[in-house]
């Protein structure tokens, strides 16, 4: 029967993440024998996500007083009431500028995903932490990530693998699902799955492209043979979707959610908010049936352009004209769409923390990381970014405490990041942000 | 004679100092590319490096309609294109294929092929009565014939048996001959050489140093000049080389040139420059309670009209390029009669129209494509308008603006009566720091205020007087249209188009070895009466076009451009 192959495709990809799955004393999730693990022993797997939300926070009404487990929730934190066991909060990390240029909007994003300062604007030192963690953890599913972003612009993403090489974001939750979902999906639930004969021919003929390409590599300058490789790579992965694609999914949490409509996307908070949570919900199953285990979800980009309807100006311009109340000491209009990003980040959170899996939830298997480009956007500035790490990877973080970090790189947190999905990393990031210390307070 | 590069440069210096005259800001204007040197005939050419061009959407989508058949449709969304240096042209010279947009086209060429191969096309397509589910002789004229023209070139033999190899086993699993075929097809055009224009280059003992080979320019000719793939006669004659000689190369240049294809070049073009792709990806979005005239169907329409009368004026007319800034020629439908609030009589379709001399509108700097393409969702947007006209229309860069800006300064409008943009934006003028660079966008973009975020008319803003007068380095002029009309005079104008067409032509900024020949260029284009089609034959005749220094070496750079979203992306600064 198939589904001993799809076991093993799932192995196969554990094997990549063999040193922790393996190495690590005790997990949280304990496998038995009963719809809350693979078969075969194979724990389930762990997922790595980023959460970003454009335009920072107020720092003074963010960031909790109380450090450690049972920290505070300060007004704009409030909306992690009842989840702040699932949620780290990582205050005070920033950027070393080392006498580069705070790029408004970019410097911020780019330090927290590269580990590096931007040169220039639009620079991108790549790898970003996403696709980094996708190496160690994505090579055997459907798809190494998925990008989505929430306010209907295709070329907003920050996800790059390699130079010039964007892994853009799908806008629509309609063609999200019908990547995820649609045709090339081996649904679980159909009794009478068989494979497309059509689908083993197509990954012979892809053969047939590849012998193309390598004939063609010969024949180019340095230029065209890297974006050749970044070629090969997306071929490599779409015969690895074709391969998986032949067995259902193993896993007994996975169902094929119901198509969404087509909804109108844009950027007007109401729809950027009724995007975002068709999209999650659509994650969520892609997640239940390890289509992808690693993902980046853009709530808004770095120069938020989130609007209320019927209003003229975008977050992003509020935080720069609008004046800073002296009553209340902020600025309430651009502060609505901080407290906004705060609520839908928590619906997020909420959402993983409330779909059951094995033994627990999805959100235990889960490491998302939820950060933004600024901390104050009104100045730019990058001191002290808003950052948290919601989930437990698997036992793998300790969730639920506030740490503050005094100013130091924020580097550190991805160095964190990527020990926790296993890999064996002791240094991240360039010149002044090179950490070499994870946040050992949220390592379990 | 007159001297316009002089000028140029001149304003050059001026509008650095200008720029650079805040306090914070501490960058300088510069002029895109180095100012060329002019020479009376043809100048010596060393000529920039090759790449590999990805297909533009719009370029697979001819590609698919002329191999394939007119009726073929080709759905799916598509990797966005990527701009690099003004345009998406040069992009494409930049650009490889990520994961999500090659399960696109995986996708894309899986329903292509099934159409191609459907009973209804078949017969168009393979020339030969299959014997039965397989049929390697048959299998072989298919793709040997769609495969040359997918590709560009001839398959030499040893690339046909892992072709038909596909086709065959298919063919034999599925029982279907044709069925064959389509897999065989639908990965065919997976091949990174039909993704890509591969454009490679040889020897030339005459010249001593590399060109282009004679199908390589097949290529680079004919989606330079009909943005698609070669015909049978261009194909044929590059097979021949004849596409390496002077006559060879003039006869078949000018057999695009006089053909209405090419149309479709200067429809891409100037879609390109302009940034239409965010139109065409449903990017320019308006609030509908505050612009309820706006809709999709509307901006599509917008961006026809301007194409529209770029294509009128510059091919059918053979007319002078300043002049797209000036005129009142146009085409209208309902849909955007109600935007220009003018009657329009066909319920359906396009007729022609004309700007009434008072109507406040000459020139496609007052079409509403470009009105509503460079506003914000909510509002107009004197600055991303006026940066417009400064990038590219006059290849000048405009910095970004600088790190930390106080803008408490700007904070409170509504106390100091701030009630148009031009009050608003004074408080950029009064600030060092925003001044330099402001001073060169919003002059220009106020001229424009008297048309609203989507370009519909008005004379006020929150009650107040719009003045839409002001100055363009120095010539001062009252409203759109003098701002057309000083446009127009503008020394800069013309050489960045030069510039811009060049770029297009070849994917890529030139280099130093080709200063001299832009010069040539622009005078020869100033002398021609600033016609299109005369500057296009100049650039595909040119060594520039035809020779090169050889294949591109990496970079080493980690730079990457955005995806560009022009009509979206707000810039810190810009509070009109």
């Amino acid at each position: 029967m198939k589904r001993a192959l799809s076991r093993r495709t799932l192995l196969r990809g554990m094997a990549g993440g063999a040193a922790i799955a393996i190495g690590l004393p005790l997990l949280d999730v304990f496998l038995n024998e009963h719809g809350t693990a693979l078969a075969d022993g194979g724990a389930l797997p762990v997922r790595f996500g980023t959460w970003f939300w454009g335009c920072g926070i107020n720092p003074e009404r963010w960031q909790p007083t109380k450090e450690g487990p049972g920290y505070d929730l300060p007004v704009e934190l409030a909306a992690l009431d009842g989840l702040t066991e699932h949620v780290s909060v990582l205050s005070g990390f920033g950027v070393t500028l080392d006498g580069r240029a705070n790029i408004p909007h970019w410097t911020g994003v780019m330090s927290t995903l590269t580990g590096s300062v931007p040169a220039r604007e639009f620079d991108v030192d790549v790898p970003t932490l996403d696709t980094i963690v996708a190496r160690q953890i994505g090579a055997a599913t459907r798809f190494r990530s998925l990008e989505m972003s929430a306010t209907g612009i295709p070329g907003q993403s920050y996800s790059r693998e390699a130079t010039s090489i964007v892994n853009s974001s799908t806008v629509s939750p309609l063609e999200l699902y019908t990547r995820i979902f649609g045709p090339g999906f081996a649904d679980p639930n159909d009794a009478s799955f068989e494979p497309d004969p059509r689908t083993l021919l197509r990954k012979s003929a892809l053969s047939a492209v590849m012998a193309d390409a390598t004939r063609l590599e010969r024949q180019l300058g340095s230029h065209d043979k890297q974006r050749l490789d970044q070629y090969l790579t997306s071929l490599r992965q779409l015969e690895q979707q074709i391969q998986v694609s032949l067995t259902p999914p193993d896993l007994d949490a996975c169902t094929k959610p119901a198509a969404p409509g087509g909804e109108d996307v844009g950027s007007d908070l109401e729809r950027a908010i009724a995007t975002h949570d068709l999209m999650s919900e659509l994650l969520v199953a892609a997640l239940l049936c390890d289509q992808t285990r690693v993902f980046n979800m853009l709530f808004s980009w770095g120069t938020s352009e989130l609007r209320k309807q019927g209003t003229d100006t975008a977050h992003h311009q509020l935080t720069h004209d609008e004046m800073v109340d002296p009553q209340l000491g902020y600025q309430p209009r651009a502060t609505e769409f901080a407290l906004a990003s705060m609520a839908a980040w928590a619906s997020f959170v909420r959402r993983l923390a409330s779909t059951p899996e094995g033994a627990g939830t999805l959100l235990d298997s889960c490491l998302v990381l939820g950060h933004s480009e600024s901390s104050f956007a009104k100045s730019h500035s990058v001191v002290g970014l808003p950052v948290m790490l919601a989930g437990h990877a698997g036992g793998r973080v300790r969730a639920g405490v506030h740490v503050a970090g005094n100013g130091e790189p924020v580097t550190r947190i991805g160095l964190t990041v990527q020990q926790a999905m296993g890999l064996t990393v002791e240094s991240w990031g360039t010149r002044g942000m090179e950490a070499t210390r994870p946040v050992s307070e949220v390592l379990a | 004679m007159r001297t316009p590069l002089r000028a140029a440069l001149a304003l050059l210096l001026v509008v650095a100092t200008a720029c650079g005259g805040g306090s914070g800001g501490g960058s300088t204007i510069a002029p895109p590319l180095d100012p060329p040197v002019t020479q009376p005939d043809p100048p010596v050419v060393d000529a920039g490096p090759v790449a590999m061009r990805r297909l533009t959407e719009s370029q697979y989508r001819a590609t698919v309609a002329d191999v394939l058949g007119e009726d073929v449709i080709v759905a799916g969304r598509f990797e966005p294109d990527n701009r690099v240096s003004g345009l998406l042209a040069v992009g494409a010279s930049n650009v490889s294929v990520t994961p999500a947009g090659f399960e696109q086209y995986d996708a894309i060429a899986r329903a292509v092929a099934a159409q191609a191969l459907d009973p209804a096309h078949r017969a168009a397509l393979v020339p030969c009565q299959p014997s039965g589910a397989t049929d390697d002789a048959c299998a072989s004229a298919f793709i040997g014939g769609v495969g040359r023209r997918l590709l560009r070139r001839p398959l030499a033999d040893d690339e046909l048996p892992p072709w038909l190899a596909v086709a065959r086993d298919a063919g034999a699993e599925l029982v279907d001959f044709h069925a064959g075929l389509e897999v065989a097809l639908a990965a065919l055009m997976l091949s990174p050489e039909f993704l890509f224009r591969v454009e490679a280059s040889e020897y030339d003992p005459a010249r001593g140093g590399d060109r282009l080979t004679s199908l390589a320019m097949a290529s680079r000719l004919s989606f330079f000049l009909w943005n698609t793939t070669p015909d049978e006669e261009l194909l044929a004659a590059g097979e021949r080389g004849e596409l390496t000689g002077d006559a060879g190369l003039a006869a078949q240049a000018d057999r695009l040139l006089d053909s209405p294809r090419l149309e479709a070049t200067v429809r891409e073009f100037f879609a390109d420059i302009y940034g239409f792709d965010a139109i065409e990806q449903g990017l320019v979005r308006k609030d509908p309670a505050l612009f309820p005239a706006f809709s999709q169907d509307m901006i599509h329409d917008a961006e026809e009209q301007t194409l529209r009368v770029v294509a009128e004026h510059l091919l059918t007319e053979d007319g002078d390029y300043r002049e797209l800034f000036t005129t009142r020629q146009s085409f209208m439908t309902r849909t955007l009669g109600l935007v220009y609030r003018v009657p329009v009589r066909s319920a359906d379709g396009w007729e022609p129209f004309s700007f009434p001399a008072d109507s406040g509108r000459a020139g496609v700097l007052t079409h509403v494509s470009l009105l509503a393409l460079h506003s914000h969702p909510g509002r107009s947007s004197p600055t991303l308008r006026g940066k417009f006209v400064r990038e590219v229309i006059l290849c000048q860069d405009v910095p970004p603006p600088p790190g930390n800006i106080d803008f408490s300064m700007f904070a409170d409008d509504a106390a100091q009566n701030r009630s148009t943009a031009r009050g608003r934006l004074e408080a950029h003028v009064a600030s060092p720091a925003c001044a330099g660079c402001h001073n060169l966008m919003d002059p220009l973009g106020l001229a424009l205020e008297r048309m609203d975020g989507i370009g519909v008319e008005r004379d006020t803003e929150n009650g107040q007087q719009i003045d839409p007068s002001g100055q363009l380095d120095g010539e001062a002029y009252d409203d759109a249209p003098g701002l057309g009309v000083t446009l127009a005079k503008h020394p800069q104008l013309s050489p960045c188009l030069v510039d811009s067409l060049f770029k297009y032509a070849v994917g890529r900024d030139p280099v130093e070895g080709e200063r001299a020949f832009r010069g040539y260029l622009q005078e020869r284009f100033a002398a021609s009466g600033y016609k299109l089609r005369e500057l296009l034959r100049l650039i595909v005749l040119s060594d520039a076009f035809r020779t090169t220094s050889g294949p591109r070496a990496a970079s080493g750079s980690a730079s990457a451009a955005p995806q560009q979203t022009t009509a979206v992306t707000v810039q810190p600064g810009d509070l009109s």
